[in-house]
């Protein structure tokens, strides 16, 4: 069967060029790249030039690159730090939209250390109010700890802007940026961010691999003790089929930047005109201007998520839905929740996020499938037919 | 993903009996768009046999939602309303050949439904536990009544198989400690039930002894045979219960302490509380 795969804020292909380039270090260069021996010593020219290609996909200089196991283990890092380096600072500033590497551990920070964590909220489109973010970010916050954009919607933050208010208040500030690597372009030299987290399988590379950036002069304390590995800030021997594969994953995300921006836009907004063409009742989820060029969030009232996504999957269709019943809670989506998109819409939210492998052929395909899919379910239902009668009785 | 049987996907893509009735003899509504799910069950019944003729279902909801609705409709159809009322939510969930755990509430959605149905149809209120009783979970709308039902029916004992069978305490967790109190409240009351066939605390000494041996032949010593042990009862002196490990166990380095705390905590569980146990050489 054909796969039509347009989940790509969930994980990525791996680009065949990714997996050429980690080939030889699963099979003759195995070596240690901490050896004293030019076996293993060679390995570590290989680390050292991926470094460089990530840091200069972010515009970052690669001594400020530290690799570690994936966003998750970056943004632990990152917030954990910058506890641990100002003891006197008991706040945090966060997003109630954050993902939930942020804001689990925020939570979890609450309850058992006693730290204040002040949860921004966002509008109806999924935008933070820039006064909010002025009026909680004050001289007892450690760290501002904001995603640069959302996985659910695609709403971009504007964490420059932000970075400059903490740095204001002498805060430390955080981004996880997992899905706005690679897609939107980044200079964080010209920047005031202080740390940013970043994933290896978002774009393209392989799983269990991601960075995070500390900015060059920023005090650090780090989360997994052990060697002498990442100068002293993160132990363990290298996974170096994984970093070699992130920095080629990197190498091309740069190259393709352009691409991300404009064709994968356009295809995304093919994808969204011709649904809201075809099925009566859509509705976009999130601010449509500031959002990732690949990150299409639409709500379809009165059917269900996982019932949209099973017969989607039937015709080899990948997406993911904020619904209830797909996350495993009972509860939809808490960033559809955030933004308070009504019941009748949220728990038929799907997100649709396209890559740089998406082709125009594969958005007809979902142009010409979804609508009898949303259109059967709908009939299954016993709400909404007050409002879906009208639109019929028009042909 | 959920791991749905070939029987609950067969039954989402090709759902039967679904659609509007018009001139439905009965009606039965549950769930709510804000809650996830919701189910509307249309029944034509015969009023000379008060057999089900024709059972058609509306549901808003994820893929097991759907298949239970149409599971339901093909169950109940041709049966009486008495027959029908027989099919319990782990009916449903079995024809399907199984639900995975966090699905269960879906097949208490569809039987739910058929209960509020047959209310409609009889003139009766909906069925008490619905109507009655304090709202426990507020997220869900989910009564103490209800949940005690559904403790009690689907012999439920953690607060997560609640959620899985009602979604109480599935949204903000506020619940979770009422919900493990109507649990206990339901297994406490069973229990006090077994306590009053408990033995009489005051019992004559030969009493004691037979009960004693009967407990150490029942529940303790097939088990040490198992491994070629065996155990003998020396004497019992008032509460002390005098034994002899036997075979292996005489000579196994693990038999000691541990042997003789187990033995034990089944005869103060069994006999009496004050007894202890004191192990002789072979």
């Amino acid at each position: 069967m054909r796969i039509v795969y347009m989940d790509n804020n969930a994980t990525t292909m791996v680009a065949p060029e990714v997996f050429e380039a980690m080939r030889p270090f699963f099979t003759e260069r195995y070596g240690n790249p901490s050896s004293m021996h030019s076996f293993g010593g060679a390995v570590a020219r290989d680390v050292t030039r991926a470094r460089e290609h990530l840091a200069n996909l972010f515009g970052a200089s690669s001594q400020e690159v530290l690799i570690l196991s994936g966003g998750t283990e970056a943004d632990s890092t990152a917030i954990l730090s910058a506890l641990a380096t100002q003891p006197e600072r008991r706040e945090i500033v966060t997003t109630r939209v954050e993902h939930p590497a942020v804001l689990n551990l925020c939570k979890r920070l609450a309850r058992d250390k006693g730290y204040k964590v002040r949860w921004l909220s966002v509008d109806k489109e999924g935008l933070l109010d820039m006064d909010e973010v002025r009026d909680m970010i004050s001289d007892q916050t450690a760290m501002v700890s904001i995603m640069w954009a959302n996985n659910e919607t695609g709403v971009i933050f504007p964490v420059t802007e932000i970075a400059e208010i903490a740095h204001e208040r002498g805060a430390l500030m955080h981004t996880d940026a997992v899905q706005a690597v690679g897609k939107l372009p980044m200079s964080l030299k010209s920047t005031e961010i202080d740390f940013l987290s970043l994933s290896g399988h978002k774009l393209h590379g392989p799983k269990g691999i991601g960075a995070l950036y500390v900015k060059r002069g920023t005090r650090f304390y780090p989360f997994i003790v052990g060697g002498h590995q990442e100068a002293n800030r993160r132990g363990g021997t290298e996974n170096v089929t994984g970093i070699v594969g992130l920095g080629e994953a990197a190498r091309l995300s740069a190259e393709a930047l352009s691409i991300e921006m404009e064709r994968v836009k356009r295809l995304r907004d093919r994808l969204q005109e011709g649904l809201l063409d075809r099925i009566p009742r859509a509705r976009i989820n999130g601010n449509v201007e500031h959002r990732l060029p690949n990150t299409l969030n639409i709500g379809f009232e009165f059917v269900e998520g996982e019932a949209i996504l099973l017969r989607m999957d039937d015709k080899g269709i990948c997406a993911s839905s904020g619904s209830a019943c797909t996350s495993g809670s009972l509860e939809p989506s808490h960033v559809l929740r955030a933004m308070g998109v009504p019941f009748t819409s949220v728990h038929g939210s799907i997100r649709f996020s396209l890559s740089r492998y998406t082709t125009e052929e594969q958005v007809d395909y979902v142009l010409q499938e979804l609508p009898g899919i949303i259109e059967f379910l709908r009939t299954l239902s016993p709400f909404g037919k007050e409002y879906l009668s009208a639109v019929c009785k028009v042909q | 993903m959920w791991e749905y049987t070939e029987k609950v996907m067969d039954h989402f893509m090709h759902p039967r009996n679904y659609g509007d009735m018009e001139g439905a003899d009965a009606v039965g509504e549950v769930g709510s768009l804000a809650c996830g799910d919701a189910l509307k069950l249309f029944l034509k019944i015969d009023p000379e046999t008060d057999r089900i003729l024709e059972a058609r279902f509306q549901t808003f909801g994820c893929g097991s939602a759907i298949a239970t609705s149409s599971a339901l409709t093909e169950m109940i159809k041709g049966k009486t309303v008495d027959e029908a009322l027989k099919v319990t939510n782990k009916d449903i969930a079995d024809y399907l050949g199984g639900l995975p755990a966090e699905k269960m509430h879906c097949s208490v959605m569809g039987r739910d439904a058929f209960e509020v149905a047959v209310a409609h149809y009889r003139g009766e209120p909906a069925p008490r536990e619905m109507l009655e009783g304090e709202l426990v979970c507020e997220c869900f709308g989910v009564t103490n009544e209800q949940i005690r039902k559904e403790v009690l029916t689907n012999n439920l004992r953690t607060v997560e198989e609640v959620t899985h069978y009602t979604k109480a305490g599935g949204g903000c967790g506020m619940c979770h400690p009422k919900i493990e109190q109507i649990i206990a409240e339901v297994w406490g009351e069973r229990g006090r039930k077994e306590e009053k066939a408990a033995p009489p605390k005051r019992m004559t000494n030969i009493q004691k002894i037979a009960r004693i041996q009967d407990v150490l032949d029942k529940e303790i010593r097939p088990m040490l045979q198992q491994d070629g042990g065996d155990l003998e009862l020396i004497d019992v002196e008032g509460d002390r219960v005098v034994v002899a490990l036997r075979g292996t166990c005489s000579s196994c380095p693990s038999a000691g302490v541990t042997m003789k705390q187990f033995i034990e905590a089944k005869l103060k569980e069994l006999v009496l509380p004050d007894l202890v146990v004191e192990e002789v050489g072979a």
